[in-house]
């Protein structure tokens, strides 16, 4: 094809094709890179600070702790991040985090134990911890997408009828006598660190690569952004967003999994109120409410900052009767600091 | 003009209904290879749903439509259509959070395996540089300007192969130059061989890159020309058609040395209007006319508050409300219909009663209470005034008709006897009845003293006014007297004569 900017005779003057805007440079395209690591100064301020008030901070024990008590809060900011950047919600992951370990354990444990007395074999456990996670995901796409209701009062339904299910079917009892690989992914280290760490990492890279470098994973940022024009490009939203839900519901169930071995049982309210937290670690880590923006390496960010504040609060000594108020409030400051650095108003 | 054998695109005795509505009636177009054919037409000539079939997203009831003479594509195979037909809606489809490289190739990243970030930002600077755009692939496209991702589409557009390519009003959102430099680049695309399908509100844009047009009206096919052999004032007609008998219009003479009710001073809001000057005064009715892109729902909603103006101020019954506060403003004394009466003219679950008295309840009882008795009374008034066909002031204004319902919005207006009255498009949507009743309760208001400002696209509307300001792309760029002809006023409205200017 020859070049376009042919003027025309009829035209008298004949102004260019092109228009005369001022090329930015290429900076553009960096500066957006860039986004992503506005929180590692705060990590590394995190670390001085937590290093400046105890020593034992820094050491890799104190580390690798941090890093193991957020897996369980990062596998839920991954699912809520990916969900919001489709442009939808999900509130009741918080209660899969609980509910679908209770029944992939109270499926296999003896009645004595309170199981639910169909004693299958203890290594269908986890697979249907699993296989409810993507259930109760695929019924939220169900109602969100097919019955076109909102997604904030869906999962907000959701939240509740999943936390009453786990109450109802173990009495409100918590569930020991775990079978050995529940306990497993809770206790194992491979090459010397936490097992879940590992998990959570390779969740996480699978995510960035899938987000950053796949046509599919890029379609969920189509369809935050605009989905009409995701569905003129030929993107199938309905479908997508449908699997996100899935996954969203997957990794819940996962994080379920992890808090299940860790602490060696599966209290009822398992994730009660950890909503909060997964919403405040995302939108921190630069998550629009409003879908379209943000990366799953800046809700990791975000997690790590959340985790650091809790760990020093705990090692400053704060008293644990005030620690829920402070660390509620310091988020509450985070959320204004990312609001008046990212210049914009927070949708 | 050579006429080839096949034409590009035709549709043939298209028909397309909505429920009880007609939107296309027997209605096509025929486009020849190469041409840039204008679509014209009022607002519900069917424009719109011409070129929803015409790009495969709805299937005409009856009818067929046809590219170089062979039947279209099945409405499934997205990708058949996008071959044969781009195009560039009125509503951006580029989404501004990812960046131009990704907007071009959306969904199209790569072929199989991971995308390849650096080789899809060489293929969006190609294709970029094949259609001379100046744009940094890299860049976000939220960060662009509205010409710019214009640019975008249309590359996009073209991306995918297709040798035809329909731009519905492309340069409503452009100003002066942007649109030069769009003409410049159609001209170019036609040296290329490539036909276009263009859609315009300015008819002086259709003599400029168009070599043919069609005029539909009423969703019926109306004429199809040469441009060259079509002068500005039969494609005018053709476009209105003759005027309906309608509302008749009162004589009145507003007094000499009314007072001033509303004006506007020196008002400028962003793109939508500059410099508005505008005076009303008691017992006067003035219209406000002009296209879609005009800027006058723009300048009425300002006037009563629902926007706030960047510069320049608006004073009601001598007072200065609060820029984009409309309780401040309704306090002034002022009263208004607005455009959208289902968004800001009712609660469609609340009763008559309680709708058209929302302005007025602080009278209608003391300590913040409301009287049911007194509400109900008021009502009953209002409902005879405006003969809204109802079973009683308890009836929720959800349930009345289109008419009946905007009666109620007028009486909200009128409820607490303003001083100035804004009112647009008060006739959209409903039946010659209620269209009289509604003219006539703005022409009683003027007759008891208030002055008001009626911005409407009916043309018989602006009837009862008694001068009617003119709009253009944000200017205001004439004023007429009472007793203008539909030709000289759309000429106006449509921008061809402002050259005479």
């Amino acid at each position: 094809m020859t070049e376009t900017t042919v003027a025309s005779p009829g035209t008298p003057g004949g102004s260019q094709g092109s228009p005369g805007k001022a090329r930015p440079g290429p900076s553009g395209f960096r500066i957006a890179r860039f986004r992503d690591l506005a929180l590692v100064p705060a990590i590394l301020l995190l670390i001085v600070v937590g290093a400046l008030i105890e020593p034992a901070f820094l050491s890799a024990d104190n580390l690798t702790n941090v890093l193991q008590q957020q897996t369980e809060l990062s596998l839920l900011v991954l699912a809520e991040a990916m969900i919001l950047i489709a442009g939808k919600f999900d509130l009741s992951l918080e209660s899969t985090v609980g509910l679908a370990p209770a029944l992939g354990v109270g499926l296999v444990i003896p009645a004595a134990s309170n199981g639910l007395g169909t004693d299958w074999p203890t290594t269908l456990g986890i697979p249907i911890c699993l296989l409810i996670g993507v259930l109760i995901g695929a019924f939220n796409g169900l109602l969100i997408l097919r019955f076109k209701l909102s997604a904030f009062i869906v999962t907000l339904g959701m939240l509740i009828v999943l936390r009453g299910l786990q109450i109802g079917f173990t009495g409100g009892q918590n569930l020991f006598a775990l079978p050995e690989s529940f306990l497993y992914l809770g206790n194992a280290r491979w090459l010397g660190l936490p097992a879940s760490i590992w998990i959570c990492g390779i969740a996480y890279a699978i995510g960035i690569l899938a987000l950053g470098y796949f046509r599919h994973g890029r379609s969920i940022y189509a369809i935050g952004g605009n989905v009409d024009a995701a569905r003129a490009a030929g993107v199938r939203t309905d479908r997508v967003v449908w699997i996100v839900f899935m996954i969203g519901g997957f990794l819940a169930a996962l994080s379920g999994l992890l808090m299940t071995g860790r602490l060696g049982s599966v209290a009822a309210a398992q994730g009660d109120g950890m909503i909060f937290t997964v919403f405040a670690a995302a939108v921190i880590g630069g998550v629009s409410l409003d879908g379209g923006k943000g990366t799953l390496f800046g809700a990791l960010c975000g997690v790590l900052v959340l985790g650091l504040i809790n760990n020093i609060l705990t090692l400053a000594g704060v008293s644990a009767q005030w620690i829920q108020a402070i660390y509620g409030g310091i988020i509450l400051i985070a959320l204004m600091l990312a609001r008046v650095t990212s210049g914009k108003a927070q949708d | 003009m050579q006429q080839t054998a096949t034409p590009a695109v035709e549709a043939r005795s298209v028909t397309k209904r909505f429920g009880p509505t007609t939107a296309l009636d027997d209605a096509g177009i025929v486009i020849s290879e190469g041409e840039t054919h204008a679509l014209v037409g009022r607002n519900g000539a069917g424009k719109s749903t011409l070129v929803s079939i015409l790009t495969g997203l709805q299937r005409p009831d009856e009818g067929e439509v046809l590219f170089a003479g062979a039947p279209a594509p099945s409405v499934a195979d997205r990708d058949g259509w996008r071959r044969q037909v781009a195009c560039v809606y009125q509503k951006s489809t580029i989404i501004p959070t990812l960046t131009v490289a990704e907007n071009l190739f959306l969904n199209r990243q790569s072929g199989h395996g991971p995308i390849n970030w650096r080789s899809l930002r060489g293929r969006a600077r190609d294709l970029l540089d094949q259609y001379g755009v100046d744009v940094d692939a890299g860049r976000l496209a939220g960060e662009l300007d509205v010409e710019q991702r214009q640019l975008l589409e249309i590359a996009r557009a073209l991306s995918f192969g297709a040798r035809f390519i329909i731009l519905d009003e492309p340069t409503a959102r452009l100003d002066g130059p942007a649109i030069e430099r769009l003409f410049e680049r159609m001209r170019a695309l036609r040296a290329q061989g490539v036909t276009m399908m263009f859609i315009s509100h300015h008819l002086e844009e259709v003599y400029q890159v168009c070599q043919s047009v069609t005029v539909f009206r009423d969703a019926r096919h109306i004429l199809t020309s040469a441009v060259d052999r079509l002068p500005h004032d039969e494609l005018v007609a053709a476009m209105t058609g003759e005027a309906a008998a309608g509302y008749q219009a009162r004589s009145r003479t507003v007094a000499t040395g009314a007072p001033v009710v509303l004006s506007a001073e020196k008002l400028s809001l962003g793109e939508r209007y500059r410099d508005v000057d505008l005076t009303v005064h008691a017992g006067e009715i003035v219209g406000l006319a002009g296209s879609g892109s005009s800027g006058k729902i723009g300048l009425a909603e300002t006037l009563v508050g629902l926007l706030a103006a960047d510069a320049g101020t608006v004073t009601v019954n001598g007072r200065t409300p609060k820029p984009g506060d409309v309780t401040s403003t309704l306090r002034a004394g002022l009263g208004f219909v607005p455009e959208d009466r289902h968004k800001e003219g009712f609660v469609p679950l609340l009763s008559i009663a309680e709708n058209a008295t929302l302005p007025i309840a602080h009278k209608l009882g003391r300590f913040g209470a409301v009287s049911p008795a007194l509400r109900r009374a008021r009502a009953e008034r209002m409902i005879e005034d405006l003969t809204i066909k109802t079973t009683g002031p308890s009836q929720p204004v959800g349930d009345l008709s289109g008419g009946n319902a905007q009666k109620v919005v007028m009486a909200r207006a009128l409820a607490d006897d303003p001083k100035a009255l804004v009112v647009i498009n008060p006739t959209s949507g409903v039946d010659v009845r209620a269209k009289q009743v509604l003219l006539g309760a703005v022409e009683d208001a003027a007759e008891r003293g208030a002055g008001a400002v009626l911005v409407s696209d009916e043309l018989d509307d602006l009837r009862i006014c008694d001068r009617v300001v003119v709009m253009f792309h944000g200017r205001v760029v004439k004023e007429v007297p009472r007793g203008w002809a539909d030709a000289e006023l759309v000429a106006v409205m449509e921008g061809v004569s402002t050259h005479d200017d």
